[in-house]
């Protein structure tokens, strides 16, 4: 049977069907939506993990045990299980280890755009990459085969293009796996020096032997057409060859890294040009480099952003000396500009009030990863700083101990999921080393910006069973916080009031802003409406920013369709021109 | 048969990603290759979202390039504007009338265009606009404005009605079914 699947859809099929008996994560765009799709599933024991490194560690510990073990996360979130990615390189698995690194060049959705090969390569385990659905989903099975034949963890790596483009995909049926025998073997799994150094030379004589076969594997495939010109590619990028350049000879790479040199000389000995066409790092094309392989151009295309048909058409054919037509499209020049319309805070969103008034009180804010970032565009404009996850606690301390004009100025926002992820042992080093920093948790009960999962605080399961709840007020107080507010986020009046006192306070304080995300208490609400006779049209309430209140013929008008009713323009007007619902406008 | 390709954009929250999910089930039902692509995260906040379907014996890649839709399915004005750089010269255009402003449009910091169907109009010979949420609006409800396009596509394309409706019942949620089916009708007729 075939069905229309996107990458991560496939790639939790896959896990199904190759007998994956845990799968862990921590959400993040472009890879999500994996573990969301794996629940559908029987017989896997799925979760979500507060953040990728113990989601790392939960499958270092799930393969130790025997199962075969599938392990989720954005390409930031290597960074954060980076730790244990690279010595269980050394200890090596037990049931297979697949570690699926979903990047995002272009930066879609992320706050940088590094290319995760380069991980693979350090950690000094094998990558490999679908170049469409049906690959992705074949290519899990490849890897637990990988894993458990060289014992390794095998990063599976896609791209944004990969894990949300659906493309067509054979099932096929459950292959039942066994749980492998746990056995003790300190020598394998306790990495202290003297056993480490053991398992040291074992990860060089494993990528000896991958580097070999590497050479014979039916990942690589080679495509012999042109003799004229030959293109080295992966991935994604396959596709927009394909599509480009229907004559070029093909080497396709499923197995990234390692590399075989023969396997690529080879190649490259069929066909009078040779070119690489990859996004981001150039990586094969340095390997192709210190292999002493000539590629006709080097650096054809950019290390930012994403590639295109198009761009591969043109650069390629140029330097074949092949003649294009220009493509030919609308006539667009004399048409009026669309104004950009960036993302939003949604009408209704509980943050909207704290930003507001943060910028009116002129803090410094130091912020963090989630919708919430979106506090950094206009109006609100309240956001110094984002780094990354967990980063804003940190930034807050480091600030206002180094410049004396910063005391008692400096806000940490931070949202409940990335608080639990990695704010929690920013908070401690506050405590510890006494800053008088305020920490903002913006607690909606949900990781709101990659569709809504749970977290610790949410008591509810990836499979919405019911959970042990994790509280971040008491969880506050336990590290030492002696100051720990919590408050209503629609009340600006106590917003303002709280703000103003926990910033004077000469200690930590967390102020714990509590109210769902808008979106999962979507059509409770009634609108807002302004009495005409009392507006005087100061505009005050669009400094909220909320995407209900617009201008119509200069007026300022309130769009009852989106409006949510959470009553902050009402509290904003001075002028009492904005009524609440029942309380007698049109 | 000859690849088509097709833009679907609107605003995040707009059911663009259901009705493309409708025109990829309907081509695979009929026995055709076909891909599809659209981003998720951050855009999804009220951002311009786009999904791409491409349709074919055989597709590579996933995504519509500038110059090469042979249909632009614009579910609010200003996005049929925005990425009209993406339809072929011969293309088309199918647009509902509704208006989404974005925020910079709200602050008063920029203008949102006037007349942007007549603009579209002098440059693309094939223009549709409806009042898609007005005419889903009288089927029962305002939001299968979406499933009116849907409708006005199936005229567009060479796919039998019956694999439509399967598709339609297959994708949207039974309480809704009625509506759909109406607002489905109601576009074909567009
Ligand atoms: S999804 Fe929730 S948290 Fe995110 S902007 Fe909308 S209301 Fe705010
Ligand atoms: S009450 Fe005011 S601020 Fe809240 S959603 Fe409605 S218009 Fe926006």
């Amino acid at each position: 049977m075939k069905a229309l699947l996107s990458g991560n859809e496939a790639i939790a099929r896959g896990a199904y069907e190759a007998g994956i008996k845990t799968a862990v994560g921590y959400p993040g765009t472009p890879s999500t939506e994996i573990l969301e799709n794996i629940t559908q599933y029987p017989g896997i024991y799925a979760q979500w993990s507060p953040n990728e490194k113990v989601a790392f560690e939960v499958g270092c510990g799930a393969s130790i045990s025997g199962a075969r073990t599938l392990v989720t996360m954005k390409h930031v979130g290597v960074n954060v299980a980076a730790d244990p990615l690279i010595t269980f390189s050394y200890t090596g698995v037990n049931g297979g280890f697949v570690l699926v690194s979903a990047d995002d060049p272009g930066m879609h959705s992320s706050q940088n755009e590094q290319d995760n090969r380069r991980y693979a390569e350090f950690a000094k385990i094998p990558a490999i990459e679908p170049s469409d659905s049906q690959e992705a989903k074949d290519f899990v099975k490849a890897a637990l085969e990988i894993s458990e034949t060289f014992d390794t963890p095998v990063m599976l790596r896609i791209t944004t293009r990969i894990a949300h483009s659906q493309s067509m995909v054979e099932l096929g049926e459950p292959q039942s796996s066994e749980l492998k025998a746990y056995v003790k073997n300190p020598v394998k799994y306790v990495m202290i020096p003297a056993y480490g150094r053991i398992r040291r030379a074992a990860v060089e004589e494993r990528m000896q032997k991958l580097t070999k076969w590497a050479r014979e594997t039916s990942l690589n495939t080679i495509e012999l057409k042109s003799r004229q010109y030959g293109i080295i590619t992966s991935g994604i990028c396959y596709q927009y060859v394909k599509e480009a350049l229907p004559e070029a000879s093909i080497l396709k790479l499923g197995l990234t890294y390692p590399l075989s040199e023969e396997l690529i000389k080879g190649f490259a000995q069929q066909v009078e040009q040779l070119f690489v066409v990859e996004e981001l790092e150039p990586f094969f094309g340095e390997a192709l480099e210190s292999m002493g392989i000539k590629v006709a151009k080097k650096g054809l295309f950019a290390k930012i952003g994403e590639l295109t048909v198009s761009l591969i058409k043109e650069k390629i054919s140029a330097e074949l000396g092949l003649d294009l037509p220009a493509q030919s499209k609308v006539e667009t020049a004399g048409l009026p500009v669309a104004p950009a319309r960036p993302p939003v805070l949604c009408p209704g969103c509980p943050h909207r009030a704290v930003f507001y008034t943060l910028k009116k009180l002129k803090l410094t804010v130091t912020g963090d990863i989630g919708c919430y970032t979106l506090g950094v565009l206009p109006p609100l404009e309240a956001i110094d700083t984002t780094i990354c996850m967990g980063a804003s606690i940190g930034t807050a301390l480091g600030m206002e101990k180094s410049n004396p004009a910063l005391v008692g100025k400096v806000v940490a926002v931070i949202g409940d999921s990335t608080f639990f992820h990695s704010g929690i042992t920013g908070l401690v080093d506050m405590v510890y080393n006494k800053g008088r920093g305020t920490v903002m948790i913006l607690d909606n009960s949900t990781t709101a910006m990659t569709g809504h999962q749970h977290h610790p605080a949410t008591g509810k399961t990836l499979r919405e069973e019911t959970a042990n709840v994790v509280k971040l007020a008491e969880l506050a107080r336990a590290v030492g916080v002696k100051r720990v507010v919590e408050l209503d986020p629609f009340d600006l009046a106590l917003i303002e009031k709280v703000i103003k006192e926990e910033t004077a306070a000469p200690e930590t304080s967390v102020i714990i802003a509590k109210r769902r995300c808008a979106l999962l208490e979507k059509g409770t609400g009634k609108p807002v409406g302004i009495d005409r006779d009392k507006c005087i049209n100061c505009k005050q309430c669009m400094a909220l920013g909320c995407p209900a209140i617009a201008l119509r013929d200069g007026r300022v008008t309130i769009n009852t369709d989106i409006c949510t009713g959470c009553n902050l323009c009402v509290q904003v007007c001075k002028f009492s021109a904005i009524l609440k619902a029942g309380e007698g406008h049109e | 048969m000859n690849n088509i390709n097709l833009l679907l954009v609107g605003v995040g929250g707009q059911g663009t990603i259901l009705a493309s999910k409708v025109l990829a089930e309907v081509a695979m039902q009929s026995g055709l290759d076909v891909k599809m692509s659209e981003i998720h995260g951050m855009a999804q906040r009220g951002g311009s979202v786009v999904t791409h379907v491409k349709i074919g014996s055989k597709v590579f890649s996933p995504l519509v390039e500038k110059g090469e839709a042979d249909i632009i399915m614009a579910f609010e004005q200003l996005e049929a504007l925005r990425w009209l750089d993406y339809l072929k010269p011969e293309g088309e255009v199918l647009v509902s009338r509704q208006i989404i402003e974005p925020v910079p449009v709200i602050l008063g910091k920029a203008k949102y265009p006037d007349n942007i169907v007549a603009e579209v109009k002098k440059v693309v010979s094939r223009v549709i606009a409806v009042d898609a949420v007005d005419i889903a609006g009288d089927c029962g409800n305002p939001k299968a404005s979406n499933v009116v396009m849907i409708g006005m596509l199936a005229q567009k394309l060479d796919f039998s009605r019956e694999v439509w409706i399967e598709a339609l019942r297959k994708l949207v949620p039974p309480a809704l079914l009625q509506i759909n089916e109406a607002a489905f009708e109601k576009g074909c007729a567009c």
